[in-house]
């Protein structure tokens, strides 16, 4: 006969001494784990409950400005410096750890619409409706709390003016120069008085400018009649524009995968693009019910933030709690869990415009719908939304 | 004679390396959790990428799963093999006692306690203490580490059956009027009137439910953290004293005097399942911790293995069973009178055959057997009181901390109350097959429409049918060969009729499909030569 039975001794399965950790065993066997998927789902549930309860957005605000703000810059060599621009020409950096103003520039006589700062984060530099661009020396010392009133100057490095007003600047990504906007999109260099290069495809103004983070060459613009117009800065003229229905108020490069933009439009909706593929928008991020103002990606990629005249901000975060969020994100299409996921508590107003604005995108469905079924088969395709509100593509 | 050849050629290395393979591949099988989605059928390319990714991922995570179940998993099981003309079911307690460890021989016992029996015993889930209870009232936790008794006490009343909550802290028993329950130090928590005289209690652990039956055959389900009574059903069967949970899915099996077997959910006023599973009144039943077995005993004489996929009998044996209970390693323990016999699978096709046999003194009663979890142990509770034996190869060898710990502190009891808390299922739950949860249900599909050659061969048959219709004999006058022609003729023209409406119905839209077509070339036409014109007069 030959037995063997379970035997443990307390010894091998408790700790020796009380400062010890605890032992911990595992055995992975489903048979052990009744109700596994009853108990996924009740975590996802209480997972999604859980994350709508504990949502609180809004963190502090910063007071000072006299006039609105009209726009903002992050420095990239420091991550709790933050610039902001308001309507009546001043200029401030603040510090978000302590939400305290640590400086303020002397600015600009009319307002100021753009801001950006080196990559290395030493030089600011502002543009405005005075015509004038200004070159700023950041004081670095300023935001690591040590006093730098000694040996800083508050005026300008350099002041460069030009014949039409500005719209927005952006600095290149690892190098010297910043390109505006205005009446037509100009690069700059540091030592020059004036633009080393200027861009010109349409007559209108040009609203906005951005510089592709992965390739230092490659710029974006919108303007007022529409486009969005890519620019090569090694090549003589422009490499593609793209006409929408509605204007594009402001584009973002994704840092993280630099070939895919998107852009906030006025028709309420943001579009991301594959600047290889501009013929149809690669996703339509629909939620605000009044015109996307400004974008800005996060340093991920895997979020960005978008402001809009409906005053409101919408941030598209991911990943939190892994397993939550794994198992939130395998029963997210069972009802309970879709619908608290789903659920926004949203102003009134913003409630209300949205209800209106469903109806409306409804009653466009619907008479298209209905014109379709009433005309010749094939007159009238479908047409995806990704490819509807844009125009054409010029190259 | 190639089978030889084949055997030598592999040379020992290989072929033990295949076998480790074949071990591993038995391993994943088990943590794969069924067979993987068929994505063959499916249309919409991109879930379908993502279904392959995320198939991929569970075939990986089984795979891991498995490799590390040599670190994480070092117990091995129990076992008991009979050497040379030795038969294991004729091995006695005291030699096996002889054998083991001195540890584990302290884990077989006798507890003599002849006033107060018949006593029936529960474990926790941990299989650490147990609960036991005398007929005639008397209740006791032990700790079975120590052998520790922990609370004692005499409540002057009948008890029925007795069950731990979802801790050691707190039991619920079976009284004379109603269930009561109490805390480790004997304190009365509540007494839940509304259950009645209750019969058998029991207890679902992952949604925190006491399920009771009563004297009149009505099943009440409360909820043990808001008080709550979640349902109240009568089954409508008369007197019930079976009852148990189907640990897999919490679906609760009740066997009745009819013989008749139903199972319950909170959530439905009738049975889910009712079948007749015995011509006598059923004594005993336990399913099996996988959840597809059932092992129900009739009165009859008879102990019947219930396959509960398809609700159909495996396997019928003789004999008679007071109390029946499956272990975590699926043996099954069938007490009858003062012995209890041990049943093993040996094979794997779920045909049971003895492995141990175990006889008590002339004269004791078994009343309910129970395997105590983590442990080879099987503990009876009799009329004379308590015995524990050893069964090699009942428990699972390891455990999980996270799961059930039976050397688990106060800390971390409290806070596994908690974690429990949080993941307490709702009712909603409870269904028959618990892996359907979070599927989707399938589109159902449009009927398609008949082609025409189909609805032509049904019309034929369908008249041929009608023509060799046996016409009844009607009486003189009325069974003219001319009549008799005459409704053969109906009969066909009634079948034809729909078919012949339907083909109407369909050349009426062709028609109408037809004319808006030309209408809307007329219009073409029209705007196309008025268009060319213009362009006449302006070149």
């Amino acid at each position: 006969m030959k037995v063997k039975v379970i035997s443990r001794s307390t010894d091998e399965f408790t700790r020796e001494r009380s400062q010890d950790l605890q032992r911990v065993f595992r055995n992975f066997d489903p048979n052990l784990r009744t109700h596994e998927k009853a108990t996924e789902y009740v975590r996802a549930l209480n997972a999604a409950k859980l994350e709508k309860i504990f949502a609180r957005p809004f963190i502090g605000a910063m007071e000072g400005h006299i006039d609105a703000v009209s726009c903002m810059a992050k420095n990239p060599n420091h991550l709790k410096g933050i610039f902001s621009g308001s309507m009546d020409g001043d200029i401030r950096l603040w510090d978000l750890a302590t939400r305290h103003c640590v400086h303020q520039f002397p600015g600009h006589q009319g307002a100021v619409k753009g801001l950006t700062a080196s990559t290395d984060g030493r030089i600011l530099v502002s543009c405005g409706t005075d015509c004038s661009v200004r070159l700023w020396n950041v004081p670095a010392a300023s935001l690591m709390g040590l006093d730098s009133s000694s040996n800083y100057s508050s005026e300008p490095m350099a002041i460069y003016v030009s014949k039409n007003a500005f719209w927005g600047v952006d600095h290149q990504w690892d190098g010297d120069h910043f390109a505006t906007a205005g009446a037509q999109v100009d690069l700059w260099d540091y030592n020059r008085s004036e633009p080393i290069r200027s861009f010109e495809w349409g007559k209108d103004t040009v609203i906005s400018v951005r510089f592709n983070p992965g390739e230092p060459n490659l710029l974006a613009t919108t303007s007022r009649d529409r486009g969005i117009i890519l620019y090569d800065l090694r090549l003589s003229s422009p490499v593609r524009k793209l006409i929408m229905q509605t204007k594009t108020n402001s584009v973002a490069w994704n840092p993280m995968e630099p070939m895919n933009f998107t852009a906030a439009n006025e028709d309420c909706n943001c579009y991301s693009f594959d600047a290889r593929k501009l013929d149809e928008a690669k996703c339509v991020h629909k939620d605000h019910v009044s015109a996307v103002m400004d974008i800005d990606y996060s340093p991920t990629g895997r979020e960005f933030v978008t402001g809009s005249y409906d005053r409101t901000l919408l941030p598209r975060e991911r990943r939190k709690h892994e397993y939550l969020e794994a198992v939130k994100k395998r029963y997210k299409h069972l009802p309970d869990v879709k619908r608290i996921v789903r659920h926004r508590h949203l102003p009134k107003p913003i409630f209300k415009a949205a209800a209106l604005r469903r109806i409306v995108i409804d009653a466009e469905r619907k008479k298209e719908e209905r014109r379709r079924a009433h005309s010749t088969p094939g007159s009238r395709p479908i047409v995806p939304i990704r490819k509807k509100r844009i125009i054409k593509e010029l190259k | 004679m190639e089978d030889d050849k084949d055997s030598e050629l592999i040379s020992p290395p290989v072929a033990a390396k295949k076998d480790a393979l074949d071990e591993l591949d038995s391993k994943v099988k088990k943590y794969l959790r069924g067979s993987g989605t068929d994505l063959e059928g499916l249309k919409d390319k991109k879930l379908k990428g993502q279904l392959a990714v995320r198939e991929d991922l569970y075939g990986k995570s089984a795979k891991a799963a498995a490799k590390a179940e040599k670190w994480l998993m070092p117990s091995e099981e129990g076992y008991l093999e009979a050497e040379g003309l030795e038969k294991t079911w004729r091995i006695k307690q005291e030699s096996i006692i002889q054998e083991v460890d001195i540890l584990s021989s302290r884990k077989a016992f006798d507890m003599i306690l002849p006033d107060l029996g018949p006593y029936t015993l529960d474990y926790t889930s941990n299989g650490r203490y147990m609960a036991v209870a005398g007929r005639k009232g008397h209740l006791a936790i032990i700790d079975m580490h120590s052998m520790d008794l922990i609370k004692e006490m005499q409540v002057r009343e009948t008890v029925r059956d007795i069950t731990f909550l979802h801790n050691e802290l707190i039991f619920a028993a079976a009284q004379k009027k109603y269930p009561c329950i109490y805390n480790r130090d004997g304190v009365e928590l509540h007494s839940l009137k509304e259950h009645g005289a209750t019969l058998k209690l029991q207890f679902l652990r992952n949604n925190f439910l006491l399920a009771s039956i009563n004297k009149f055959g009505q099943l009440h389900y409360q909820d043990m953290t808001m008080g709550e009574m979640v349902a109240n059903y009568r089954t409508g069967l008369g007197r019930c004293d079976v009852m148990q949970v189907n640990r897999w899915n919490a679906v609760v099996g009740l066997g009745h005097s009819c013989g008749k077997v139903t199972m319950w959910k909170p959530t439905s006023s009738a049975p889910l399942v009712k079948m007749l599973c015995h011509h006598g009144a059923i004594t005993a039943m336990a399913f099996h911790p996988g959840g597809h077995l059932m092992a129900t005993a009739g009165q009859e004489r008879r102990i019947k293995l219930w396959d509960l996929r398809k609700f159909e009998v495996l396997h019928t044996y003789t004999g008679n069973a007071k109390s029946l209970e499956f272990s975590q390693k699926g043996l099954l323990a069938v007490g009858n009178g003062s012995s209890v016999q041990i049943w093993r699978d040996q094979s794997g096709d779920h045909k049971y055959s003895r492995y141990m046999s175990h006889s008590m003194v002339k004269g004791y009663q078994v009343q309910k057997v129970a395997f105590r979890a983590y442990e080879d142990v099987l503990s009876i509770g009799h009329s004379m009181g308590l015995s524990s034996i050893l069964v090699p190869g009942s428990g699972e060898p390891n455990f999980d901390s996270w799961v059930a710990n039976p050397f688990e502190t106060g800390r971390q009891r409290r806070e596994k109350e908690v974690h429990s808390l949080l993941d307490k299922l709702p009712p909603e739950t409870i269904m028959l097959d618990p892996t359907s949860i979070g599927n989707v249900r399938p589109e159902k599909k449009k009927k398609e429409q008949p082609t025409k050659k189909e609805s032509e061969a049904e019309m034929q048959a369908a008249i041929a049918a009608a023509k060799s219709a046996p016409l009844k004999n009607k009486t003189k006058g009325r069974n003219k060969p001319s009549k008799r022609e005459k409704k053969k003729h109906e009969g066909i023209a009634r079948v034809k009729r729909p078919f012949l409406d339907q083909q109407m119905k369909e050349q009426q839209q062709l028609l109408k499909k037809k004319q808006r077509i030309a209408k809307i070339r007329s219009c073409q036409n029209l705007f196309g030569n008025s268009s060319r014109s213009s362009s006449d007069i302006i070149s």
